[in-house]
This record gives C-alpha cells, sequence and structure tokens, in this order.
C-alpha cells in the first residue's frame, strides 16, 4: 500500500504548493526560488516512487472525495507507474528550469501560474491513478482546464486567446467521446469502476464502437491527424516550459489513456484495430514531419515535430495490436516496447527542445527563425544541450531515440509470418515510411539547430544575448543526461517497460535482452540483429581520435583563423553578411516543392521592376482550410440565424413571451 | 571475443585506412581513359591528402568548435563503418555493436554533424550545400534501409555478418528480389558517395555543387580528413555491396589461410566494381536537383518492389 500513499502524498503536495504561491501572488523571486524548485524535488520523488512502483503489484486505494456512495477509486500497476515516472522525470526537469525562467511576468501573475502549474501536474498524476470512470474524467477535466489556463498565461494578445479557445473546444469534444466511450463499456451494470469495465465482455459491435471513441477522444488529446490543428497553434502559445510540459508529458496522457481502454479494459480486439491505429498513426507522422519542416517559428516546428512523434509512438501500438489479436505475444511485446520507448524518448528530447527554445526566446525575445542564428557562439550552454536533443530527434545513434526506431523497426522486419496475407504485404510499406519519417525528421531537427544556433546572428541585437543562468542549465542538463543515458544503457529502458509489456500483452522482452548481458540489445536473437550503444559510442570515439592523432602527427601546415569568404564582396556589414545564408524558408524549400500536395502554399513573388522587392510564403494545412473552416462558417451561419431572434428590444422579447403563452394555451385546449 | 577475431578487426580497419584513397584513384583512372582524357596516376587521391597536410588551415572567424570537430566526427564515422561491414571476414567483434540499422544510423549520423558544419559558418553555399546534402539524405537513406530489408528477410537478420553468412551457405540460386534489392543500392550509393548521375565530385560549379559545397569553407588538415573519408564512405558502401550481394570469398573463421585468401579476392572485386562505378559515371550525365529525388525514389520504389517480389515468391 505504501506506494500509492507516497504518490497521492506528492500529487497533494503540489496542489499546496500551488495554494501556497497565492500568498505570494506577484512575489516573483518567492515563487521562483522556492516554490518551483520544491516542486521539482516532489516531481523527482514521483520519480523514484514510480520507479519502484513499476516493478510491485497493483495497488488499490479509495478516497471518501466526491459524491455520496461514489468514492474515488485509485490504483497504481505497471502501466500507470511507467506513465507516472514520465510524469514525474518531466515535471523534475521543467520545474528546475521555471525556477530560472519566470523572471518577468507575463499576462497572469507568478503567483497565479505557479498555482495552476502545480494543478496541472497533479491534475495529470491522478489521471494515471484514476481506477473509475468518474475519477478519471474529472481528472482529464481538470487537466484540460488547468492547462487551457497555462496556456492563455499570456492573454493579453489576441492569437494566444484564440488558440486557448480552440484547445478548448477540441479538448471538450474529445471528452465527450471519451465520455460515451466509458458509458458503452460499462455495458448497462451502472458501475464505472474500472474493475468492473475489465469484467465486462461486450459483443464486438459494441467493443468497437468503444474503441473508436476511444481513438476519437484520446487521439483529440494527443494530437492524431485530422484532429492535430489545436496543437501547433496552443503548444507555442504557452510559455516554454508549459509548452514543454504540453508536448512532452501530457500528450502522454493521452497514449496512456489509448492503451488503458484498447489493451486492458477491452483486452485487445480484432485484428483491423491495429491496422486503424497505424493508418492513422502513419499520417499523423508524415504529416507531422513534412509540416515540421517548413515552419519559420521555432515552437511551431516543435509541436508539429510533436505530432510526428505521437504518430510513431501510435503506430508502434498499432501494431502491438495487431500481433496481439493474432496471439503472437512475443512479437506484440516488441512493438509495444518499441512503442513505450519512444514515449519515454520523445518526453526527454522534447523537454530539452521546448525548454531550449525558452532559453532562446528569454535571451533574444525573438522566436522566430528568420530573426536568429548564431548563438552557439553567445549561448554555448544552451546550445550544446540542446544539440544532444536534436540528435535524439533525429533518431540518430547513439541517442535515445534511435533506441526506439530501431525496435520499432525491429518489429516490422519480423512481421513475415502473419497468418493475414494482406497484412504481409502491407507491412514492409509501412517499415518503408517509418524509414521516410525518420530520415525527414533528421531534416526538421538539422534546420531547427541549424538555424537557430549556428551561422551568423540576423539581428544585431543577438550579439548580446545571454546564456541561461543556473536553474535554467540544472533543467537542461536533467533531460540531456537522460538523453544520452538511457541512449548508451537500453537495456535498463526494457528492464523499466517489461513489466508494463507483461501486463498488457502477456509478454516481455527482459529475458531475451538480458541473456546477452548488460551492454547489448538483442531482443529477438544476438544471430538476427543487436546494437550495442556503448560499443558504438566508444568505436566512434575511438576512431575520431585515431583521426585527431593521425591528423596531428601528419600535419605539417598551420592554423589561421581568417574571415570566410563572402562570394568575393569584400568586407560587408553584419547585417548583410547574415542575409548571405539560408533562411528558413529557404531551407524548407526542397520539402516545400517535393511535398506540395501536401501544403496550400500562399506566395507573394517581387517583379523585376519593383523597388523593394519582397518575397513572401505562407502555409497552411489543407485539413485546416478543408475540414475545419467550412465547419467554423456553418457554425457561424447558424449563430447568426439565432441570433435575429435577438433583437435587444423589451418590446420583441414581450411579443415572444405572448406568443410562447398563446401557443401553451392552444396546446392546452387542444 | 577472440584473440583472431580481434586481429581480423584491426586488419581490416588497417586495410581501409590505407587502402581507400587508393579505391578513389582507381575510380578516377578509369573515368579519365574511358572519357579519353590522359589518366591521373592511381595514387593521386595520396598526394592530394599529403598536399592538404601541408597546407595551412584556415579556420573561419566566425567558425565554433562544432565546424572544428566535425571532419573527425566523419573521419571517425566512417572508420566505424568499415569496421563494421564484413569485408575480409565476418567473425568481427565489432560486428554485434550495429546491425544493418545502426549502419544506416552511423552514415546519418555523420551526414548529421557535417550539415550542421556547414551551416556554422553562415555563408551562402554552406547552407545550400547541407540543405541538398540532406534532401539526398531523406530520400537515400530510407531506400537503404529498404535494400537491406531486402536482403534481411530471406536471411532472418538484420546483423551483417549474419547476412554475409546466410548468402554464402545457400545454393546458388538468383532471387529475383535480390537483384531488386541489388539495383536500389547501387542508385542509392551513387547518391550518398555524391557521385555522378547526382552530384559531381570534381565540379565547383556553383548551381551543382553539393557535397563541394558543404566543404568548401574547409582547407588544410580539417579539409584532408574529409577527402580520407569521403575515400572510406566508398570504401565502405563498396563493401557492403560486395558482401550483400557477391559475398563469396569472405572468411567465415579467422584462420589465417582465409584471411591470406580473402585479401586478393576482396582487391579484385573492388577492382572489377571500381571499373563499373566509372562506366556508370562515364555514360551518364550529372541531372538537375529537383531531378534527384525522382532518381531516388526510383531506388525506393525497386527496393519495395524486391520486398513485395519476395513475398509474392513467399521465398
Amino acid at each position: 500500500m505504501i506506494h500509492i500513499d507516497w504518490i497521492l502524498a506528492i500529487a497533494g503536495g503540489w496542489l499546496l504548493l500551488g495554494a501556497a504561491s497565492l500568498l505570494v501572488l506577484r512575489a516573483t523571486a518567492i515563487v521562483a526560488r522556492w516554490i518551483f524548485p520544491l516542486g521539482a524535488l516532489l516531481g523527482g520523488a514521483l520519480m523514484v516512487v514510480a520507479l519502484d512502483a513499476v516493478f510491485c503489484g497493483p495497488e488499490v486505494a479509495q478516497l471518501v472525495i466526491g459524491l455520496p456512495g461514489l468514492p474515488m477509486h485509485l490504483r497504481v500497476d505497471a502501466l500507470g507507474a511507467f506513465f507516472l515516472v514520465v510524469i514525474g522525470a518531466g515535471v523534475c526537469g521543467t520545474s528546475l528550469f521555471s525556477a530560472g525562467y519566470f523572471r518577468t511576468e507575463e499576462g497572469t501573475p507568478p503567483g497565479l501560474l505557479s498555482l495552476e502549474y502545480h494543478a496541472f501536474a497533479a491534475a495529470m498524476t491522478l489521471v494515471v491513478l484514476a481506477d473509475d470512470a468518474y475519477t478519471f474524467m474529472v481528472m482529464w477535466e481538470s487537466m484540460a482546464v488547468s492547462s487551457y489556463l497555462l496556456v492563455t498565461a499570456n492573454h493579453r494578445v489576441a492569437a494566444v486567446r484564440r488558440a486557448g479557445y480552440l484547445y478548448l473546444l477540441i479538448a471538450h469534444i474529445g471528452a465527450i467521446a471519451l465520455l460515451l466511450c466509458f458509458g458503452i463499456l460499462q455495458a448497462n451494470t451502472g458501475d464505472y469502476s474500472f474493475a468492473n469495465l475489465r469484467a465486462q465482455h461486450l459483443d464486438p459491435a459494441w467493443s468497437s464502437a468503444a474503441f473508436g471513441l476511444a481513438v476519437f477522444g484520446f487521439g483529440a488529446k494527443a494530437g492524431l491527424v485530422p484532429l492535430h490543428v489545436w496543437l501547433p497553434e496552443a503548444h507555442p502559445a504557452a510559455p516554454s516550459p508549459v509548452s514543454a510540459l504540453l508536448s512532452a508529458v501530457m500528450l502522454k496522457t493521452a497514449i496512456y489513456g489509448m492503451l488503458r481502454v484498447c489493451l486492458d479494459l477491452l483486452h485487445g480486439g480484432p485484428w483491423w484495430w491495429g491496422m486503424v491505429l497505424l493508418g492513422l498513426g502513419l499520417a499523423s507522422a508524415l504529416l507531422g514531419v513534412v509540416f515540421s519542416t517548413v515552419q519559420t517559428e521555432m515552437k511551431r516546428l516543435l509541436a508539429y515535430s510533436s505530432i510526428e512523434n505521437i504518430g510513431l509512438i501510435v503506430t508502434g501500438i498499432g501494431l502491438a495490436l495487431t500481433f496481439h489479436a493474432y496471439g503472437m505475444t512475443a512479437l506484440a511485446a516488441l512493438a509495444l516496447s518499441a512503442a513505450l520507448v519512444h514515449v519515454v524518448a520523445h518526453s526527454y528530447f522534447k523537454n530539452l527542445l521546448f525548454l531550449g527554445t525558452g532559453a532562446v526566446l528569454h535571451a533574444t525575445g525573438e522566436r522566430n527563425l528568420g530573426r536568429l542564428g548564431g548563438l552557439i557562439r553567445t549561448m554555448p550552454w544552451v546550445a550544446w544541450l540542446v544539440l544532444a536533443g536534436v540528435l535524439a530527434g533525429a533518431g540518430l545513434p547513439p541517442f535515445v531515440g534511435f533506441i526506439s526506431e530501431w525496435l520499432l523497426l525491429q518489429s516490422f522486419l519480423l512481421t513475415t509470418i502473419l497468418p493475414n496475407s494482406f497484412l504481409n504485404m502491407l507491412i514492409p510499406l509501412v517499415a518503408a515510411a517509418i524509414a521516410l519519417v525518420v530520415a525527414l525528421a533528421g531534416y526538421a531537427m538539422v534546420k531547427f539547430f541549424g538555424v537557430v544556433f549556428l551561422g551568423r546572428p540576423r539581428e544585431e541585437k543577438l550579439l548580446q544575448a545571454r546564456d541561461a543562468g543556473g536553474w535554467e542549465r540544472l533543467g537542461l542538463l536533467w533531460f540531456a543526461g537522460g538523453v544520452i543515458a538511457m541512449g548508451l544503457f537500453p537495456v535498463l529502458l526494457i528492464d523499466l517497460v517489461d513489466p508494463v509489456t507483461r501486463m498488457l500483452v502477456g509478454g516481455g522482452l527482459a529475458p531475451a535482452v538480458h541473456a546477452n548481458g548488460w551492454l547489448l540489445l538483442a531482443p529477438s536473437g544476438i544471430e538476427r540483429a543487436s546494437y550495442g550503444p556503448l560499443v558504438f559510442l566508444g568505436g566512434v570515439g575511438a576512431a575520431t581520435l585515431l583521426g585527431l592523432v593521425i591528423a596531428r602527427w601528419l600535419f605539417r601546415g598551420r592554423l589561421r583563423r581568417a574571415p570566410a569568404w563572402a562570394c568575393g564582396q569584400g568586407p560587408l556589414p553584419v547585417r548583410d553578411q547574415a542575409r548571405l545564408q539560408d533562411s528558413a524558408e529557404g531551407f524548407g524549400q526542397p520539402i516545400r516543392q517535393i511535398f506540395e500536395p501536401f501544403f496550400h502554399v500562399d506566395r507573394e513573388l517581387p517583379a523585376p521592376t519593383d523597388a523593394h522587392p519582397r518575397y513572401r510564403v505562407e502555409i497552411e494545412d489543407r485539413i485546416w482550410l478543408g475540414a475545419y473552416l467550412p465547419v467554423a462558417r456553418l457554425v457561424d451561419a447558424l449563430a447568426r440565424l439565432v441570433g435575429r431572434l435577438q433583437q435587444g428590444r423589451i418590446s420583441i422579447y414581450l411579443l415572444y413571451s405572448f406568443l410562447t403563452l398563446l401557443v401553451m394555451l392552444l396546446v392546452v385546449r387542444l | 571475443m577472440n584473440t583472431s577475431g580481434v586481429i581480423a578487426q584491426l586488419l581490416e580497419v588497417a586495410l581501409a585506412l590505407a587502402g581507400a584513397p587508393l579505391l578513389l584513384g582507381w575510380v578516377d583512372q578509369w573515368r579519365a581513359r574511358l572519357q579519353n582524357r590522359k589518366a591521373p596516376p592511381v595514387i593521386q587521391p595520396y598526394h592530394v591528402l599529403r598536399k592538404l597536410f601541408h597546407k595551412e588551415s584556415v579556420v573561419a572567424d566566425s567558425a565554433s568548435p562544432l565546424f572544428r570537430i566535425a571532419p573527425y566526427v566523419k573521419f571517425g564515422c566512417m572508420t566505424l563503418a568499415c569496421a563494421i561491414v564484413p569485408t575480409l571476414s565476418s567473425d568481427l567483434p565489432l560486428a554485434t555493436a550495429a546491425d544493418g540499422i545502426a549502419l544506416v544510423g552511423l552514415f546519418a549520423l555523420a551526414r548529421t554533424f557535417l550539415a550542421l558544419a556547414a551551416m556554422d559558418i553562415g555563408t551562402a553555399f554552406g547552407g545550400m550545400g547541407a540543405r541538398r546534402d540532406m534532401l539526398i539524405g531523406f530520400l537515400a537513406e530510407p531506400a537503404l534501409l529498404m535494400t537491406l530489408f531486402c536482403v534481411s528477410l530471406l536471411t532472418q537478420s538484420t546483423s551483417l555478418a549474419n547476412m554475409v553468412e546466410t548468402i554464402n551457405h545457400r545454393p546458388f540460386a538468383l532471387e529475383p528480389s535480390l537483384a531488386f534489392a541489388g539495383i536500389a543500392f547501387t542508385i542509392v550509393s551513387l547518391a550518398e558517395n555524391t557521385r555522378i548521375p547526382v552530384d559531381n565530385p570534381a565540379t565547383h560549379l556553383e548551381l551543382t555543387m553539393i557535397h563541394e559545397a558543404m566543404v568548401l569553407e574547409y582547407s588544410g588538415r580539417h579539409l584532408a580528413m574529409l577527402e580520407w573519408a569521403a575515400a572510406l564512405k566508398l570504401f565502405a558502401y563498396s563493401c557492403i555491396g560486395l558482401a550483400l550481394f557477391f559475398p563469396w570469398g569472405i572468411a567465415e573463421i579467422d584462420t589465417p589461410l582465409a584471411m591470406v585468401t580473402a585479401v586478393p579476392v576482396l582487391v579484385l572485386k573492388l577492382a572489377v566494381g571500381g571499373v563499373c562505378l566509372a562506366l556508370i559515371e562515364t555514360i551518364s550525365a550529372k541531372m538537375r536537383i529537383f531531378r534527384v529525388p525522382e532518381f531516388l525514389a526510383t531506388a525506393f520504389l525497386l527496393a519495395v518492389i524486391g520486398l513485395l517480389v519476395h513475398q509474392l515468391l513467399g521465398a
């Protein structure tokens, strides 16, 4: 019983911290120096407790809060504890960073922001703990509302309010689907505890309906295509630590819900469920990555990259569901492990990248890629730490992003033995698409890092940018360290994931992996495939050192510093030098050309006679234009129609009352 | 891990480091001959390396440390790639550290570092080269993975050493899926090694440069390391192709005799491969940069067809 009490105490602690920060509403220094570090401490504690809870059996508890006779059921099992680890680690690092981040007020007073932040963290924790549909929905909605308030922290800007509104709207449409889903799951028993939902055996049509609603509801939160439109608006609008939590942690609660409903409450389903998730995941991954490569704003770029990563995770879950449907335990465990490892990997590197953008935003006040550049020289700490996240995000070995990519591709390669020949043909094509997505992610990441941190500063004020302070460095180090350490010791990650896959699909990778020692990752036999990141890094490192030694030994010249070649134009002012290099639009241009059908491009080209030539290109999402705007216009038109009734004159309303009375009398009479 | 394995490993690395420029020189010589030009000596790349090591290294004022370490990282990645690919023997201690997918990741790591270094100076060419190289990279990488998958479906393994051994032990038969994969692999290697239909290693024309644009700011020892790394990359790719599609002659156990016979076989295969490469480069013309995606998409499709053929035939 010990774990669940601790976890509840931590969630309570966060709420207390939030309440305490109301007392020091405008004292930024106290909120930053005391409350956020304490919150980080609680996050670390949550991570430790949850790490232990993953390996222990399920624990249940009841809290007598809420309606009479309806206590809150709570439960922590391997699946929940795994996601608590992600939440704890994420909140810990983000809070450390926030301690240095909130220096000036951005709309909302810092004390209020801290309340919302800690309530958000507690709500995410309780979503994962919930063991009945009531508690789950209450916490799910608290999470949505508190994150809405955080997104709109800078509420004086109209675009931020709009983004928040869109977020709240889609979150609620998703929540309605989830309510209906739980309604189906309880199968007229009236008992909404998860234990009862789990015991129900629905007939196939109803369980498929529940599955569809769950995918819709959780997909809306996770940002699956076509419900992704809020994500690139809301995530950039929030203050950076909040964007980090939204992208890296909150999206994972949707993944948690998907796993909980599909594999735990519904116990898996027919093979086509997996295919639905696979299709949605792949579409999201491809659309997300293609859009992220053409963005010109750094936080939007990262937000689209989150859509891509969620897509990859959902693809893995889809594959696991398919294998599960055919009773192929080992393969289901492999695919699910890939998805779960990617959950951890994405949560770490996306936190790191978003916090990095926060540091850049603070130092320069710029979020537009067209006005950044060259920050590696003025902000070396941020730049080098973010580089670890960039390499992990590009799925490169020996960082953690590569582990999940490798496992995912392995699970695709081993699928030649499915009893369905259609799937056998389909799955290699999916593997090809995954390979394309990962390679494109590398493009987006190079663009992000190259344009922000490398090259020459595109504005003069960037030369005065100050590096991040101590707390911020600590937060970045926390995630960068995780990205590197987990990449080097994947066996530990597999250990963490193993109890979860055992619980959900009845098999795990740990025994197979342990057979080859802790250096080597070989989930399906060393003769089939193996990857040893530590040896890999050692090899690259040794060979690089060898290169350095050879170069020193053979080199007879000397090293000289000189200005770079400016295409024969002689010395140029700083601004013009910067204009020689690729802009963010320019770097995305090949993708724009190749994936033209994905985009709605609005271009303004200069004419040869223009005195002040201007080039402008804007890229819009076709889904937004084609699916959302017409609906929005329809709603607007209907509202206007209804609005005609409202004339604002008392005589008209009296007339309405009179007419109503007349109709009522007639009805009574007849 | 046994001693003979370690010796084979060291021998492979030494052979790659010493022999890679020779392969480049061989290809250049044959290309010149086929184009009716006076051929440079086969050791020309060594002369180039020597010249660069004796020149001064000029580093731009605005260069960050990333710019200076990138050539060594690329060199390190390519050396490791040569160590992983079974060239002489398939019993390599390092081979378990990285399978085919990790090898593709290794190439991607090198590419990413060089692209970042190219953007670091902030000149017009660096960014352009980085963008074009990443473009080719994201098209070539999936195609390369698909060719590896084609072979690995046949061998039920993604470990290169096991692929080689399995193919070596099969009775000789023409596998249609391997044929498709082979063509796809050839196209990918042309693109990845900046060879002619995609890029021209000898050009400095701004509209067509890709790799040369990225390394334009490098000089002296940094450029020497990059040139050497490029030679190593060509060597590694040739050896991957030979190992996957013509694996005969690679030693499976590291007896001295097997190693001794493996070296001439490898040299012979590389010599023939080099002539083929020169022939391809002679008979094809450099294509516009926006035709390259179509070219690489062809490779991708061929590899996918290979996979489907394998599934259909149920091999």
